[in-house]
């Protein structure tokens, strides 16, 4: 009941932020020279004044801001996200089309960075002054600030190129034949390098945290009443340890996933991942507004979503968090 | 008859800032099955660190025993291998903490804190572990056990959660029991109700206990026989009425001196221990070959700064660690 309760609230608030993202959107892109008229007429080669105002009118362009805005606001509400004149159809299944390249990339990434990180954090935090617990310091260090175009430039020399273990670009190759399994393993061998990549900043960052927040925990009381109960060095530290020192952790991924949307926009251009990002590259250079209005909105919807999975986890580690709300 | 614990010139170091100090310095005592042991001191005095040493629990890297032996059952539990001593923690010997508001774990119920006990060591499996923790919840009076076995520890009050550290480490029905100031955070009436609570338990499942206390009333009403610590040593031990009646170290009288009504009941409010003027010596006096008390007692004399006393016999097992003990 009171998980209803609670998700109720999130996705009230989630409805509102969408709404602020909306019009936030639309005015900045409002505000910015040129309109989907100026497309059109460079499609068609040039256009005089009043074939400009013919198109306008059509479309529109000339009515007032506030007009437009609530009009788009309607059509969003629709799913219906304008046309795309650059790629000649709807936005809203042009990024359908996109959309599931992008999640796999940066669920993916966000998943391994957690394993990885939380994994490096544990083991670092409980020897303190070893190998391990070094490497993290630096590659944290590293990591966090290595841009990732990059990281994602030199893994490609690296891996595709000096040795080629890994295909270069794209998410399939068309040219793969086989079943099922011969195409997942395709998939899986292009995903390597970008998952990597993106992961790669949020795991310095996770693995910190946790090492961190780790040995907080190892030193509280409950963790030597753990030990006074004759438990194994096992199950007090993934047990009793690890569930408390997670809280941070995932309050961090949460805050962190719109970071992991935009760093998804740089590695998909780098490894010309067929995502969102690369839609919304190409459609930025083509000053295809409808396009980019609705990747900005459906990056708020991953981000939002995100954050109510990341709540959602918090409330199911931490009974505190679930009798506050 | 052999002691059940017996702890033999136990000497215990800890690594500090100013280097290696002896917290425990050349303590010996023995506890027998089903008596409890009590012991005072003042705070800082190594009460808490000779329970940790027994239960093998001294802080990593930072305390280690250096010598002596503490057997139980005869088995030298400073050789035992780690596997051995997990055996042993938390089902023959079990320990409750002075910190009742942050020893539970937040994040489970208290049923798995308490199951999970009794799966390791008595290898129930989890519903009848669970159906174990709930009676264990009622035998140390919380009401409505059955519902409270699910619930976390931030749901209850902190008299209740040292009622769940109880119910935790008698769940085994331990031979030792050690409890560290188990009321110190408490406030008095639930302080004598754990008491009261803890005597009960001791009789049905005659469990010997060992009990760390800054309060001499508790000594007096729960105990069989006494330990006085001060600065890491053992300056006085014997029968509670014995050394109540007759203290023979000038500490030992300068704490009962400042305790007025040691017959009142528990339920009344007593004032603390800290009435022996002066302070404790740092840690890092700790191991002078000298009477660590000399600097604060009125009867100091030459020798007392020369030398370390050794420690005297007298009636009933009394032993006293001063050069005066004779003429006290
Ligand atoms: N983790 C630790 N690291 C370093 N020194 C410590 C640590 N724990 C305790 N000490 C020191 O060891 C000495 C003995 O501490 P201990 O906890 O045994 O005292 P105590 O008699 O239990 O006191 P109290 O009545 O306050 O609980 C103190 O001087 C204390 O400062
Ligand atoms: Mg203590």
């Amino acid at each position: 009941m009171t998980l209803l309760r609670a998700v109720a609230q999130r996705l009230l608030y989630a409805a509102l932020l969408l709404l602020a993202v909306l019009v936030l959107n639309f005015s900045m892109m409002h505000l910015a020279p040129g309109d989907v008229a100026d497309t059109i007429a460079q499609s068609m080669g040039g256009a005089d004044s009043d074939v400009m105002a013919r198109i306008r009118s059509d479309y529109g362009l000339d009515q007032p801001f506030s007009v437009q805005l609530m009009r788009y606001i309607g059509n969003v509400l629709q799913f219906d996200l304008g046309y795309s004149f650059f790629y000649n159809q709807p936005v809203t299944s042009l990024i359908f089309s996109k959309l599931p390249a992008t999640l796999l990339l940066v669920v993916t990434a966000q998943l391994l960075a957690l394993t990885v990180g939380v994994l490096l954090g544990v083991y670092s935090a409980r020897k303190q002054d070893g190998i391990v617990s070094h490497f993290v310091t630096v590659f944290a260090l590293f990591g966090y600030s290595a841009p990732v175009f990059w990281t994602g430039i030199l893994l490609l020399i690296a891996f595709s190129l000096k040795i080629p273990l890994f295909p270069v670009a794209g998410m399939i190759d068309v040219t793969v034949e086989g079943g099922f399994f011969a195409r997942f393993i395709d998939l899986l061998r292009h995903m390597v390098l970008p998952v990597i990549t993106l992961a790669s900043i949020f795991i310095a960052l996770y693995s910190r945290l946790c090492r961190a927040s780790m040995m907080e925990v190892l030193g509280t009381d409950y963790i030597r009443t753990a030990r006074s109960k004759g438990l194994s060095t096992r199950e007090v530290v993934y047990k009793h340890a690890l569930k408390n020192s997670l809280s941070p952790v995932i309050t961090l991924a949460g805050l962190q996933f719109s970071a992991v949307v935009s760093g998804a926009v740089l590695v998909e251009a780098v490894f010309s991942w067929p995502g969102l990002g690369s839609l919304a590259l190409q459609s930025i250079i083509a000053r295809d507004t409808p396009t980019i209005l609705g990747i900005l909105f459906f990056s708020a919807l991953v981000v939002i979503v995100g954050n109510l999975i990341t709540d959602l986890a918090l409330r199911w580690i931490d009974p505190r968090v679930r009798s506050r709300t | 008859m052999t002691a059940l614990l017996r702890v033999e010139n136990l000497r215990i170091e800890l690594a500090t800032r100013l280097g290696v100090a002896p917290v425990i310095d050349d303590v010996s005592f023995e506890l027998a099955a089903g008596e409890t042991l009590s012991f005072v001191g003042e705070s800082g005095c190594g009460k808490s660190m000779t329970a940790l040493a027994i239960m093998g629990l001294l802080p990593d890297k930072v305390g280690r025993i250096a010598a002596g032996k503490i057997l139980f059952n005869g088995e030298d539990m400073t050789q035992a291998s780690d596997e051995r001593l997990r055996s042993l923690r938390g089902n023959d010997i079990s320990m409750i903490f002075q910190e009742p508001m942050t020893s539970l774990n937040p994040v489970f119920t208290i049923g798995e804190q308490i199951a999970e006990v009794l799966r390791r060591h008595k290898q129930m499996d989890k519903r009848d572990a669970w159906k174990r923790a709930a009676e264990l919840l009622d035998a140390v009076r919380i009401p409505d056990a059955t519902h409270r076995v699910g619930h976390y520890p931030h749901q209850l009050s902190g008299g209740q959660r040292q009622r769940v550290m109880i119910a935790m480490a008698l769940a085994c029905e331990p031979k030792v029991l050690i409890a560290d100031e188990p009321t110190t955070a408490l406030d008095v009436t639930i302080q004598a109700q754990i008491f009261d609570l803890l005597e009960d338990l001791r009789k049905d499942m005659g469990t010997a206990i060992i009990m760390i206390t800054h309060d001499m009333g508790v000594v007096a009403e729960m105990a069989d026989r006494m330990i006085v610590m001060y600065a890491g040593r053992k300056i006085e031990q014997g029968d509670v009425h014995t050394v109540l009646d007759h203290p023979r170290h000038p500490y030992t009288k300068g704490l009962i001196a400042c305790v007025p009504h040691l017959v009142a009941t528990l339920d009344e409010h007593r004032p603390p221990l800290t009435e022996v003027s002066g302070i404790v010596p740092g840690l890092q006096e700790f191991g002078k070959n000298e009477c660590l008390f000399a600097s604060r007692c009125d009867r100091v004399v030459e020798r007392c700064l020369r030398e370390r006393p050794t420690e005297q016999r007298f009636d009933k097992d009394q032993v006293s660690a001063c050069w005066q003990a004779n003429t006290l």
